[in-house]
């Protein structure tokens, strides 16, 4: 059996002289949940929709539970399970229609698919929504329909193409809770994502990506300790931030706001009183994701 | 083969949906015409021996089959290729499965035809009800029609796969499905279009569909034999089939 059920080497992606994906490298381990963090068009959604075999690498190689996606698209799709970031379901047809459809371009028995069906739909607290049509429901009933879908095959690598993009926070919690069930039960899944907090909740390991390159790579606790100084301090000022100077590790300024990094943010902050600056506002927070992607990019992930 | 079939499968589950009004319109849209055209202008035409040997009506029975065919066909080959690809996404969720792009064409086609046999079904048995034609003519009119519909289905489809959008869709039903059906020979004999005209007319599947029907339910004194007509159709359809794989290719995989 193969432990790694992605390896990438030297990927790229070209849409005509745009380079979407620019030679990145990585590899995706059984039972591991494993993201791409990055900010819109990073090359995210290119990147899944190669290891998903609907789109061919322009160089580099590829190889997805072992096998080939130019050659062996068919059978690597047979045990994959894709949660496509648009959920591309069928608005007029039912919930339960929208699966038994999906099921069956499994070469799965209708009666088969029938009892897979239930389960998922319990699963996806949707079991009460069976004979709904799929146009009313909300958009976390319809996302959560997306991952039953995406589940139908029992699939041995799902992907999750920003999974909570779009929903309210209780609607996340939710989903949240659905994958670190999947999680427990063992499934390896690939997850991109805008948002830290997703990628700090879920993700074993990621890496970062932006303008088509990895920029880092490793668990959330690892990126945070390599790239940051542990603690933020985040100030609103009248002065210049010249002002802060030789105060903590570094400062970055941001629209509305200065960040401090710092190891002990609440000495940096005793050290901006003691020089007789008053900020309009202070916060102090431990380091996040965030904070690494402004490290690596210079940007924000979120804008 | 299976791939295609879940296809079709699919397609047969959306259609669940519709079938009601469907099959309404499947017996009441070829009652009106025939009323229409063929009893209310017939009469007017067989007052001046028009049609020659036969009633207008008979004349035009076996031609109207294989217009419907090539209607329906564009129904069936237009929006909901369009709705696969752009609206719904259905075909981009079918190719996240096993399922390929040879699949997703050929089940669609093949339940075009199905919807094509549908209705050209409840058409014949309509013409029979009204006397236009025998059951066996009907029965024989039925095949050239459906053939028609096997040839425009994947030209309509290629077409469709090939629009960036549907307002190219509106074009297609004005200039080419509508004039094709008023034209082809289906109400008249091409012998009566401007000379510059009829050649053109050979060149469009529907004549073939149309003289053939006619030839097969009438025994009227073809122009052609019968296989030429059959041959044109098969390889319009065989060369369109292979254009809109192609096309579909281009547009689905990135
Ligand atoms: N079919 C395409 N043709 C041309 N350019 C494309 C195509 N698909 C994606 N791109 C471009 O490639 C870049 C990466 O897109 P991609 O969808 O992979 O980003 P992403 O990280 O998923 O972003 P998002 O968060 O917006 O989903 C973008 O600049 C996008 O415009
Ligand atoms: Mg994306």
């Amino acid at each position: 059996m193969i432990e790694d059920l992605v390896e990438a080497e030297g990927l790229v992606k070209r849409f005509g002289d745009f380079t979407a994906v620019d030679s990145i490298d990585f590899t995706v381990g059984r039972g591991e949940a494993f993201g791409f963090l990055g900010p819109n068009g990073a090359g995210k959604s290119s990147t899944m929709k190669m290891i998903g075999t609907v789109s061919p690498a322009t160089s580099g190689t590829l190889r997805v539970l072992g096998m080939d996606p130019a050659s062996q698209g068919r059978q690597i799709r047979s045990r994959l399970g894709v949660v496509p970031q648009d959920n591309s379901l069928d608005m007029e047809l039912t919930v339960e229609e929208n699966l038994m459809i999906y099921g069956r371009y499994f070469d799965l028995s209708r009666r088969e698919v029938r009892a897979r069906i239930a389960d998922l739909l319990e699963f996806a607290q949707l079991t009460d929504r069976r004979t709904s049509k799929v146009e009313p429901l909300s958009g976390g009933m319809k996302r959560r329909l997306t991952i039953a879908r995406g589940l139908i095959n029992r699939p041995e690598l799902i992907l999750l193409d920003e999974p909570t993009t779009g929903l309210d926070p209780q609607a996340r919690h939710v989903l949240w809770d659905r994958l670190y069930r999947l999680k427990r039960e063992g499934a390896t899944l690939i997850i991109t994502t805008h948002y830290m907090d997703e990628a700090e909740q879920l993700c074993d390991r990621l890496v970062i990506m932006d303008n088509g390159r990895i920029v880092g790579e490793g668990s959330p606790r690892e990126l945070i300790d390599r790239h940051t100084s542990g603690e933020v301090l985040e100030l609103r000022l009248e002065e210049p931030v010249g002002a802060l100077s030789g105060i903590g590790d570094h400062t970055e300024e941001l629209a509305d706001r200065v960040l401090v990094a710092s190891r002990d943010a609440e000495s940096a902050l005793a050290e901006v009183h003691a020089r007789g600056i008053n900020p309009a506002m202070s916060l102090i927070r431990r380091a996040t994701l965030e904070d690494v992607f402004l490290t690596l990019t210079g940007r924000t992930l979120v804008d | 083969m299976t791939g295609r079939l879940r296809v079709v499968e699919s397609h047969a589950r959306r259609y669940r949906h519709t079938w009601r009004s469907s099959v309404f319109t499947g017996f009441v849209n070829p009652a009106f015409l025939l009323a229409a055209m063929g009893l209310g202008l017939g009469s007017l035409v067989d007052a001046n021996n028009g049609a020659g040997a036969f009633s207008y009506l008979a004349f035009l029975a076996p031609g109207l089959l294989a217009a419907t065919a090539m209607q329906t066909a564009a129904g069936e080959s237009s929006y909901p290729v369009m709705a696969g690809i752009k609206w719904i996404k259905s075909y981009e969720a079918a190719l996240a499965t096993p399922i390929g792009i040879r699949d997703l064409l050929g089940g669609q086609q093949i339940w075009s035809m199905i919807r094509v046999a549908q209705v050209v079904a409840a058409f014949a048995l309509v013409e029979v009800l009204f006397g236009a034609l025998s059951v066996r003519q009907a029965a024989l009119a039925t095949i050239p029609a459906l053939m028609t519909g096997v040839a425009f289905s994947p030209a309509i489809a290629w077409f469709t796969i090939r629009l960036e959008n549907d307002s190219g869709l509106a074009g297609l039903f004005r200039f080419g499905i509508i004039p094709l059906f008023l034209f082809s020979g289906t109400f008249f004999p091409i012998s009566q279009l401007p000379e510059q005209m009829q050649p053109l007319a050979v060149l469009t599947p529907l004549w073939h569909g149309v003289e053939w029907a006619r030839d097969w339910a009438l025994g009227s004194p073809p122009l052609w034999p019968w296989q030429w007509h059959a041959t044109a159709l098969a390889a319009f359809a065989v060369a369109c089939f292979w254009g809109a794989h192609r096309a579909l290719v281009r547009r689905m995989i990135l």
